[in-house]
Protein backbone atom coordinates (compact mmCIF):
# COMPACT_ATOMS: atom_id res chain seq x y z
CA UNK A 1 0.00 0.00 0.00
CA UNK A 2 0.86 3.45 -0.85
CA UNK A 3 2.92 5.53 1.98
CA UNK A 4 1.28 8.71 2.82
CA UNK A 5 3.63 10.91 1.16
CA UNK A 6 2.34 9.36 -2.56
CA UNK A 7 -1.53 10.05 -1.39
CA UNK A 8 -2.86 13.70 -2.90
CA UNK A 9 -6.10 15.29 -2.49
CA UNK A 10 -8.30 14.30 -4.82
CA UNK A 11 -7.10 10.40 -5.49
CA UNK A 12 -9.66 8.66 -6.86
CA UNK A 13 -9.80 5.22 -6.60
CA UNK A 14 -12.81 2.83 -8.22
CA UNK A 15 -12.96 0.04 -6.07
CA UNK A 16 -15.28 -2.47 -8.05
CA UNK A 17 -18.67 -3.11 -9.00
CA UNK A 18 -21.54 -5.35 -7.32
CA UNK A 19 -25.00 -6.48 -8.47
CA UNK A 20 -27.30 -7.08 -5.47
CA UNK A 21 -29.69 -9.71 -5.95
CA UNK A 22 -32.46 -10.68 -3.81
CA UNK A 23 -31.54 -13.76 -2.13
CA UNK A 24 -28.22 -11.73 -1.57
CA UNK A 25 -30.37 -8.87 0.26
CA UNK A 26 -32.28 -11.43 2.22
CA UNK A 27 -29.37 -14.00 3.45
CA UNK A 28 -27.90 -10.59 4.82
CA UNK A 29 -30.74 -9.25 6.39
CA UNK A 30 -31.68 -12.70 7.97
CA UNK A 31 -28.90 -12.61 9.54
CA UNK A 32 -27.95 -8.60 10.46
CA UNK A 33 -30.91 -6.76 9.41
CA UNK A 34 -34.58 -8.53 9.19
CA UNK A 35 -36.92 -5.71 8.65
CA UNK A 36 -39.66 -6.50 6.57
CA UNK A 37 -38.26 -4.60 3.49
CA UNK A 38 -35.23 -6.13 3.98
CA UNK A 39 -36.70 -9.73 4.08
CA UNK A 40 -39.49 -10.25 2.11
CA UNK A 41 -40.39 -9.07 -1.24
CA UNK A 42 -44.64 -8.83 -0.78
CA UNK A 43 -44.19 -6.70 2.52
CA UNK A 44 -41.50 -4.10 0.97
CA UNK A 45 -44.04 -3.63 -1.70
CA UNK A 46 -46.28 -2.44 0.91
CA UNK A 47 -43.18 -0.52 3.40
CA UNK A 48 -42.30 3.04 1.66
CA UNK A 49 -39.74 1.50 -0.06
CA UNK A 50 -42.14 0.02 -2.43
CA UNK A 51 -39.87 -3.21 -3.41
CA UNK A 52 -37.04 -5.21 -1.89
CA UNK A 53 -33.99 -3.31 -0.80
CA UNK A 54 -30.54 -4.18 0.88
CA UNK A 55 -29.89 -2.89 4.90
CA UNK A 56 -27.64 -0.38 4.62
CA UNK A 57 -24.89 -2.12 6.38
CA UNK A 58 -25.02 -4.64 3.53
CA UNK A 59 -24.27 -1.82 1.34
CA UNK A 60 -21.41 -0.70 3.48
CA UNK A 61 -20.15 -4.08 4.16
CA UNK A 62 -19.72 -4.25 0.36
CA UNK A 63 -17.38 -1.56 0.17
CA UNK A 64 -15.54 -2.68 2.71
CA UNK A 65 -14.63 -5.80 0.98
CA UNK A 66 -14.19 -4.33 -2.35
CA UNK A 67 -11.53 -1.41 -0.05
CA UNK A 68 -9.87 -5.12 1.48
CA UNK A 69 -9.56 -6.58 -1.78
CA UNK A 70 -7.89 -3.71 -3.34
CA UNK A 71 -5.45 -3.46 -0.22
CA UNK A 72 -4.38 -7.06 -0.83
CA UNK A 73 -3.80 -6.29 -4.92
CA UNK A 74 -1.73 -3.15 -4.10
CA UNK A 75 0.52 -5.40 -1.91
CA UNK A 76 0.92 -8.50 -4.03
CA UNK A 77 1.66 -6.14 -6.51
CA UNK A 78 4.50 -3.99 -4.53
CA UNK A 79 6.20 -7.51 -3.06
CA UNK A 80 6.37 -8.16 -7.07
CA UNK A 81 7.96 -5.34 -7.68
CA UNK A 82 10.39 -6.02 -4.56
CA UNK A 83 8.60 -2.60 -3.22
CA UNK A 84 8.08 -1.70 0.49
CA UNK A 85 4.60 -1.47 1.17
CA UNK A 86 2.83 0.74 4.40
CA UNK A 87 1.00 0.18 6.90
CA UNK A 88 -2.40 1.63 7.23
CA UNK A 89 -4.82 1.61 9.76
CA UNK A 90 -6.38 1.06 12.05
CA UNK A 91 -9.51 2.89 11.06
CA UNK A 92 -10.93 4.62 14.30
CA UNK A 93 -14.33 4.52 12.99
CA UNK A 94 -16.38 7.08 10.56
CA UNK A 95 -18.16 9.62 10.61
CA UNK A 96 -21.60 11.01 7.94
CA UNK A 97 -22.28 8.13 6.43
CA UNK A 98 -25.59 8.85 4.57
CA UNK A 99 -27.75 6.23 3.02
CA UNK A 100 -28.78 8.32 0.16
CA UNK A 101 -31.29 5.93 -1.61
CA UNK A 102 -32.22 2.72 -1.48
CA UNK A 103 -30.45 0.03 -3.46
CA UNK A 104 -33.18 -2.04 -4.56
CA UNK A 105 -32.47 -6.08 -6.05
CA UNK A 106 -30.83 -6.15 -9.11
CA UNK A 107 -28.96 -2.41 -8.58
CA UNK A 108 -25.56 -2.42 -9.78
CA UNK A 109 -23.56 -0.30 -7.68
CA UNK A 110 -19.78 0.96 -8.48
CA UNK A 111 -18.08 1.52 -5.30
CA UNK A 112 -14.90 4.05 -4.92
CA UNK A 113 -13.08 6.01 -2.61
CA UNK A 114 -11.29 9.49 -2.79
CA UNK A 115 -8.95 11.26 -0.81
CA UNK A 116 -10.36 14.63 0.60
CA UNK A 117 -7.50 15.48 3.12
CA UNK A 118 -3.94 14.73 4.07
CA UNK A 119 -2.34 15.49 7.68
CA UNK A 120 1.21 14.45 9.06
CA UNK A 121 -0.02 13.36 12.71
CA UNK A 122 0.90 15.44 15.58
CA UNK A 123 0.35 11.83 18.00
CA UNK A 124 2.45 9.83 15.88
CA UNK A 125 5.28 11.24 14.16
CA UNK A 126 6.24 8.30 11.97
CA UNK A 127 2.72 8.52 10.40
CA UNK A 128 0.06 10.60 8.39
CA UNK A 129 -3.85 11.26 8.80
CA UNK A 130 -5.56 10.39 5.29
CA UNK A 131 -9.06 10.86 5.56
CA UNK A 132 -11.43 9.82 2.57
CA UNK A 133 -15.13 10.17 1.32
CA UNK A 134 -16.34 6.32 0.69
CA UNK A 135 -18.62 6.06 -2.36
CA UNK A 136 -21.30 3.87 -3.98
CA UNK A 137 -23.12 5.01 -6.99
CA UNK A 138 -26.36 2.99 -8.97
CA UNK A 139 -26.60 2.33 -12.68
CA UNK A 140 -28.96 5.35 -13.02
CA UNK A 141 -25.56 7.37 -11.58
CA UNK A 142 -27.03 8.28 -8.56
CA UNK A 143 -25.14 8.31 -5.31
CA UNK A 144 -26.38 5.80 -3.01
CA UNK A 145 -24.08 5.60 0.22
CA UNK A 146 -21.29 7.77 1.28
CA UNK A 147 -19.32 7.91 4.35
CA UNK A 148 -15.95 10.01 5.51
CA UNK A 149 -12.90 8.39 7.69
CA UNK A 150 -9.46 9.12 8.49
CA UNK A 151 -7.08 6.28 9.03
CA UNK A 152 -3.32 6.41 9.75
CA UNK A 153 -0.94 5.83 7.36
CA UNK A 154 2.91 5.12 7.69
CA UNK A 155 4.97 7.86 6.35
CA UNK A 156 8.38 6.94 4.50
CA UNK A 157 10.71 5.77 6.78
CA UNK A 158 13.96 8.30 4.97
CA UNK A 159 11.04 11.23 5.26
CA UNK A 160 12.88 13.70 7.57
CA UNK B 1 -47.69 -7.15 8.40
CA UNK B 2 -48.50 -7.02 12.33
CA UNK B 3 -49.42 -4.13 13.75
CA UNK B 4 -46.21 -2.32 15.50
CA UNK B 5 -45.85 -1.79 19.10
CA UNK B 6 -43.61 1.32 18.96
CA UNK B 7 -44.43 4.53 17.13
CA UNK B 8 -42.34 7.91 17.25
CA UNK B 9 -44.46 9.13 19.93
CA UNK B 10 -43.35 6.31 22.32
CA UNK B 11 -39.78 7.47 22.36
CA UNK B 12 -38.63 9.77 24.83
CA UNK B 13 -35.29 11.74 25.20
CA UNK B 14 -33.43 10.25 28.25
CA UNK B 15 -34.66 6.93 28.18
CA UNK B 16 -31.88 3.75 28.49
CA UNK B 17 -32.53 0.43 27.33
CA UNK B 18 -29.48 -2.49 27.72
CA UNK B 19 -29.78 -5.47 24.77
CA UNK B 20 -28.45 -8.82 24.96
CA UNK B 21 -25.98 -10.18 26.00
CA UNK B 22 -24.87 -12.24 23.28
CA UNK B 23 -21.68 -14.17 22.60
CA UNK B 24 -19.78 -13.59 19.72
CA UNK B 25 -17.82 -16.42 18.84
CA UNK B 26 -14.47 -16.97 16.77
CA UNK B 27 -16.26 -18.29 13.94
CA UNK B 28 -18.81 -15.55 13.16
CA UNK B 29 -15.99 -13.37 13.82
CA UNK B 30 -14.04 -15.20 10.80
CA UNK B 31 -17.07 -15.81 8.67
CA UNK B 32 -18.13 -12.25 8.32
CA UNK B 33 -14.15 -11.17 7.84
CA UNK B 34 -13.78 -13.53 5.03
CA UNK B 35 -17.26 -12.30 3.28
CA UNK B 36 -17.08 -8.89 4.15
CA UNK B 37 -13.47 -7.29 5.25
CA UNK B 38 -11.04 -10.11 4.96
CA UNK B 39 -7.89 -8.92 6.42
CA UNK B 40 -5.22 -10.41 8.69
CA UNK B 41 -6.43 -8.72 12.00
CA UNK B 42 -9.77 -10.62 11.30
CA UNK B 43 -9.01 -13.85 9.62
CA UNK B 44 -6.14 -15.56 11.80
CA UNK B 45 -4.48 -15.34 15.02
CA UNK B 46 -0.80 -15.84 14.27
CA UNK B 47 -1.25 -12.83 11.46
CA UNK B 48 -3.09 -10.77 13.69
CA UNK B 49 -0.86 -10.47 16.61
CA UNK B 50 1.24 -8.76 14.12
CA UNK B 51 -0.88 -6.45 13.23
CA UNK B 52 -2.02 -3.08 15.48
CA UNK B 53 -4.59 -4.95 16.55
CA UNK B 54 -2.44 -7.74 18.70
CA UNK B 55 -4.71 -10.52 17.99
CA UNK B 56 -7.61 -11.15 16.39
CA UNK B 57 -10.58 -9.40 16.55
CA UNK B 58 -13.98 -8.61 14.61
CA UNK B 59 -13.97 -6.21 11.95
CA UNK B 60 -15.52 -2.81 12.56
CA UNK B 61 -18.24 -3.85 9.99
CA UNK B 62 -19.06 -6.76 11.79
CA UNK B 63 -19.58 -4.97 15.20
CA UNK B 64 -21.98 -2.51 13.41
CA UNK B 65 -23.90 -5.44 11.87
CA UNK B 66 -24.32 -7.14 15.76
CA UNK B 67 -25.33 -3.78 16.62
CA UNK B 68 -27.97 -3.37 13.92
CA UNK B 69 -29.04 -7.15 15.05
CA UNK B 70 -29.44 -6.89 18.61
CA UNK B 71 -31.58 -3.91 18.11
CA UNK B 72 -33.57 -5.43 15.74
CA UNK B 73 -34.59 -8.26 18.82
CA UNK B 74 -34.59 -5.38 21.08
CA UNK B 75 -37.01 -3.03 19.92
CA UNK B 76 -36.87 -2.72 16.10
CA UNK B 77 -38.65 -5.11 14.66
CA UNK B 78 -42.05 -4.20 16.67
CA UNK B 79 -41.57 -0.62 15.83
CA UNK B 80 -43.30 1.31 12.92
CA UNK B 81 -39.76 2.11 11.83
CA UNK B 82 -39.02 3.64 8.46
CA UNK B 83 -35.16 2.84 8.11
CA UNK B 84 -32.34 5.31 8.75
CA UNK B 85 -30.83 8.03 6.63
CA UNK B 86 -27.68 7.74 7.64
CA UNK B 87 -25.29 7.46 10.80
CA UNK B 88 -23.53 10.38 12.14
CA UNK B 89 -20.43 8.85 14.27
CA UNK B 90 -18.91 5.31 14.64
CA UNK B 91 -15.82 5.20 16.89
CA UNK B 92 -13.86 1.53 16.82
CA UNK B 93 -12.79 2.45 20.43
CA UNK B 94 -11.35 -1.21 21.41
CA UNK B 95 -10.46 -4.50 19.67
CA UNK B 96 -14.24 -7.12 19.95
CA UNK B 97 -12.02 -10.01 20.72
CA UNK B 98 -13.69 -13.75 20.30
CA UNK B 99 -15.52 -15.05 23.27
CA UNK B 100 -16.68 -11.78 24.42
CA UNK B 101 -20.52 -11.28 25.78
CA UNK B 102 -21.55 -8.17 24.09
CA UNK B 103 -24.74 -5.91 25.46
CA UNK B 104 -26.04 -2.63 23.57
CA UNK B 105 -27.34 0.29 25.86
CA UNK B 106 -29.35 2.40 23.63
CA UNK B 107 -30.16 5.84 24.86
CA UNK B 108 -32.65 8.66 23.19
CA UNK B 109 -30.59 11.80 23.00
CA UNK B 110 -33.76 13.89 21.23
CA UNK B 111 -36.64 13.67 18.77
CA UNK B 112 -38.60 15.57 16.50
CA UNK B 113 -41.19 15.53 13.70
CA UNK B 114 -40.62 16.00 10.10
CA UNK B 115 -41.22 19.03 8.41
CA UNK B 116 -41.89 17.57 5.11
CA UNK B 117 -42.79 14.28 6.12
CA UNK B 118 -46.32 14.42 8.63
CA UNK B 119 -46.63 11.04 8.87
CA UNK B 120 -42.83 10.51 10.11
CA UNK B 121 -40.87 11.79 13.01
CA UNK B 122 -37.09 10.82 13.93
CA UNK B 123 -35.22 9.86 16.88
CA UNK B 124 -31.65 10.38 17.93
CA UNK B 125 -30.10 7.90 19.63
CA UNK B 126 -26.67 6.78 20.96
CA UNK B 127 -25.88 3.86 21.02
CA UNK B 128 -23.13 2.03 22.84
CA UNK B 129 -21.42 -2.14 22.48
CA UNK B 130 -20.22 -3.07 25.66
CA UNK B 131 -17.95 -5.70 26.76
CA UNK B 132 -18.53 -7.72 30.01
CA UNK B 133 -16.76 -5.07 32.19
CA UNK B 134 -19.27 -2.28 30.65
CA UNK B 135 -16.27 -0.94 28.55
CA UNK B 136 -17.64 0.17 25.41
CA UNK B 137 -16.32 -1.31 22.58
CA UNK B 138 -18.20 0.53 20.04
CA UNK B 139 -20.00 3.89 20.25
CA UNK B 140 -22.61 5.03 17.53
CA UNK B 141 -25.14 8.01 16.86
CA UNK B 142 -27.70 7.43 14.31
CA UNK B 143 -30.89 9.30 13.93
CA UNK B 144 -34.08 6.51 13.20
CA UNK B 145 -36.86 7.31 11.09
CA UNK B 146 -40.42 6.07 12.74
CA UNK B 147 -44.01 6.13 11.47
CA UNK B 148 -46.57 8.61 13.84
CA UNK B 149 -49.18 7.61 15.20
CA UNK B 150 -51.00 10.08 14.80
CA UNK B 151 -49.73 11.79 11.56
CA UNK B 152 -49.08 15.08 11.49
CA UNK B 153 -50.64 15.88 15.05
CA UNK B 154 -48.62 18.47 17.27
CA UNK B 155 -45.72 16.81 18.83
Amino acid sequence: MKFFEDIRVGDFTALGRYTFGADDIKTFAQRFDPQRFHVDEEEAVRSHFGALCASGWHTAAMWMRFVAEHRRREVEAAQTRGEPTAAHGPALGFRDLKWLKPVYAGDTIDYGVEVIETRVSNSRPGSGLVTTLATGTNQNGDRVISFVSTVFVQRRPDTP
Amino acid sequence: MREPKLYWEDFEPGAVTVYGPRLVTREEIVAFAAEFDPQPMHLDEAAASQTLLGGLGASGWHVCCLLMRMICDGFVLESASMGAPGVEEVCWLKPLRPGTQIRVRGTVLDKRASNSRPEMGFVKYRFEVLDETDEPITTLATTLMLSRRVPGAAA
